[in-house]
């Protein structure tokens, strides 16, 4: 049972990073109804970014980790791969707006292959550690719970937790609060009436790329102080099941992307811990293919009735 | 002016084909880029050095060595297509590489089935000589690590130990065999096998399975990039055992991302820089001059592959395949940077491995064992 619960808080630091990157692949969703395969990489872009920016921040406060540090590194970092992502929206993604769906995700996995060796060329192919911002420990729970002592949560992992659920809440007092996110709904319900009525489409695109590159990178930075090892390849596997989670949990729904990032990440613990780590991408895949047999719109997704 | 320049070009075109038969073209792939390039760059450095040492001392049988190397990106397929291409368009006379295992064994069967000489530096999984009499190596086998690492373990009075294996690696999976053999012939008992995956990044979950049987020390005979996360992780969780590891945990990086986790743990491999030998010695002072850092296992194995493959071509006066062949077979004694080396009739190195021990931030030497 200790062990249990153990690997259930293992899962939920894991699934808290899913999550994160999956809001931004369903947010794309929902406004442009196309898959961006270059998400992924922008995750590593953001811990490459908290790489280079790292060292910076710290002589900035005294060489000395800590949580100034981590939440000036968070913010320097989220708004870099914010425009990142708007950099990448405007320049490969907007001149191809009116041509089929097929011609841009074919861009978007050249975009991908792009930054991934670009990265390689850029950073070197050699995994780099990342620079400690905090000093990292093991935290044991209370033993208030009876015989529960030996459970733990590494701080990192706490930490990142708490910054997933913070963003989580912005973003959705963004989308449901401000009017910025009501253009977004609009657009996502219908683009052309949502122009009529006066909204700039462009501006709500690209705000929504930066919205996503931000969460992605703010993403990179909660994985790399949790594994400090990072290279430019790290976004391929990761963006591949934080994609599987948004198609989980309902592709294009917010509160869904969470849930199906949080799942995925317990459910690969658990396979890992209990099974084997050799069948942990088959199940996550076969979770998948299960999901679309049987609830093609995810777990949280509304049908969608189509327009005539 | 054109004549002019038509016959500079004709000139070059003539100096390079002349050029061109002057020259003993072998072939090397490595893992310059990807998850094993640390290892892969080190090889390099070592070879090069090796076959900038043989040209400048005027080279074999009148010829310049002319050393192609080509990246595998560490990534499976690759290592076929590059040897189909050095075979069949560079025309080599040998092919040199891999360090890992999984690589080795696939140009192996190519270089085989044409005939071609292929010495891996740093392959340590059995089946890569398996592979038929052209294929050599210059590093000791799974089987003597892992029993060597079992016999240790238990020198130090450890009964219950796990093993963790990543089981896309040959390497590791034939260490973790031997390793579990050794320990239980001698009545140690493994108290759980777990696995991951190269390119995992969280162990969380192995670790938190393995943290409530309390083992003495866990055997992980992975590679550094996927160790050092390890190391890492398996402190935070309270896991205080010593951890156990091969010669994959040799990289720069290593210690870089482990930072103290590793302290107090022993792995074994195929040299030590502070080995006091005049042979080592000097080539330390080599390489330092020439690469600005201290050579690794990987380098010194790339640097004695290239030279046993140098006087294999020295004795035989030839590089035809067969008469090359029966040269590097016949190695014996060869004074190499790891050990002296001999060549078995499986084609394998006969020499004593390094186990070596990490704390205060480097590797310090602990003992050598002999086969």
């Amino acid at each position: 049972m200790l062990e249990f619960l153990q690997q259930l808080i293992n899962g939920l630091a894991q699934g808290s990073i899913y999550a994160l990157i999956a809001l931004g692949y369903t947010m794309v969703f929902g406004v442009l109804r196309f898959i961006n395969f270059a998400h992924g990489d922008v995750y590593m872009l953001g811990a490459f970014a908290g790489f280079y920016i790292g060292p910076k921040m710290l002589r900035l406060f005294g060489d000395q980790p800590g949580y100034g540090v981590l939440i000036s590194m968070l913010l320097v970092t989220m708004i870099l791969c914010a425009l990142i992502g708007i950099g990448i929206e405007w320049l490969c993604y907007r001149p191809l707006r009116n041509r089929p769906k097929l011609t841009v995700l074919i861009t978007a996995i050249g975009v991908s292959l792009f930054l991934e060796n670009g990265g390689q060329f850029l950073f070197g192919a050699d995994p780099k550690s990342f620079p400690e911002i905090l000093t990292d420990r093991y935290i044991s729970l209370p033993e208030t719970w009876g015989r529960i002592s030996e459970l733990g949560i590494q701080l990192s992992a706490a930490i990142s937790m708490l910054v997933t659920v913070i963003l989580l809440f912005g973003l959705r007092h963004i989308v449901l609060h401000t009017k910025m996110g009501m253009a977004m709904r609009a657009l996502s319900f219908n683009p052309v009436a949502a122009s009529l009525m006066g909204i700039n489409n462009s501006v709500v695109i690209a705000f929504t790329f930066g919205l996503g590159s931000a969460l992605a990178g703010a993403a990179g930075i909660l994985t790399s102080i949790q594994q400090p090892s990072i290279d430019p390849l790290m976004g391929i596997s990761a963006g591949l099941k934080a994609f599987v989670a948004a198609v989980l949990g309902g592709i294009g729904n917010l509160p869904g992307a969470a849930l199906g990032g949080i799942l995925i990440g317990v459910i690969e613990t658990m396979v890992v811990g209990y099974i084997s780590p050799t069948y942990r991408d088959a199940i996550v895949f076969g979770v998948l293919i299960l999901i679309l047999l049987l609830k093609p719109t995810g777990l949280l997704g509304a049908s969608e009735q189509e327009k005539v | 002016m054109k004549t002019l320049l038509l016959s500079m070009l004709a000139t070059a075109g003539l100096a390079a084909s002349l050029f061109a038969a002057d020259e003993i073209v072998v072939g090397e792939f490595a893992s310059l880029t990807g998850g094993n390039a640390s290892f892969g760059q080190s090889s390099h450095k070592g070879t090069q050095l090796a076959v900038d040492e043989i040209n400048a001392t005027g080279g074999l049988l009148g010829k310049k060595i002319k050393l192609i190397t080509e990246d595998d990106q560490s990534t499976a397929g690759q290592p076929a297509t590059i040897v189909q291409k050095f075979i069949s368009q560079d025309k080599v006379i040998a092919v040199l590489g891999e360090v890992a295992s999984s690589k080795s064994l696939e140009a192996a069967p190519i270089c085989q089935q044409n005939k071609i000489p292929m010495i891996s530096p740093a392959s340590t999984n059995p089946k890569v000589t398996e592979v038929g009499d052209y294929i050599f190596r210059v590093c000791f086998i799974d089987p003597f690590q892992g029993t060597v690492m079992a016999k240790f373990a238990q020198s130090k009075g450890w009964k219950r130990v796990a093993v963790l294996t990543d089981v896309k690696q040959d390497y590791s999976v034939g260490l973790a065999k031997f390793f579990v053999e050794g320990f239980k012939k001698n009545g140690g008992e493994i108290v759980k096998e777990q696995s991951y995956s190269t390119g995992d990044k969280d162990f969380k979950a192995q670790l938190t399975s393995m943290k409530s049987l309390k083992p003495e020390a866990i055997f992980l005979p992975g590679y550094y990039g996927e160790v050092s996360l390890i190391a890492k992780q398996a402190k935070l969780l309270g896991l205080k055992c010593p951890l156990l590891g091969g010669d994959g945990w040799v990289g720069d990086s290593l210690l870089k991302v482990a930072g103290n986790s590793l302290d107090g743990s022993f792995f074994s491999c195929h040299f030590s820089a502070q080995d006091k030998s005049p042979v080592v010695q000097s080539f330390v002072e080599k390489f330092k001059a020439k690469n600005g850092a201290v050579p690794d296992d990987m380098a010194a194995l790339g640097y004695d592959s290239a030279m046993i493959l140098a006087e294999a071509i020295k004795k035989a006066g030839t590089t035809d395949g067969d008469k090359l062949r029966e040269a590097i077979a016949a190695t014996k004694d060869h004074p190499g940077i790891t050990g002296s080396i001999t060549l078995d009739e499986q084609r394998n190195a006969r020499k004593p491995a390094v186990i070596l021990k990490i704390a205060d931030g480097g590797f310090q030497f602990e003992q050598a064992v002999a086969p």
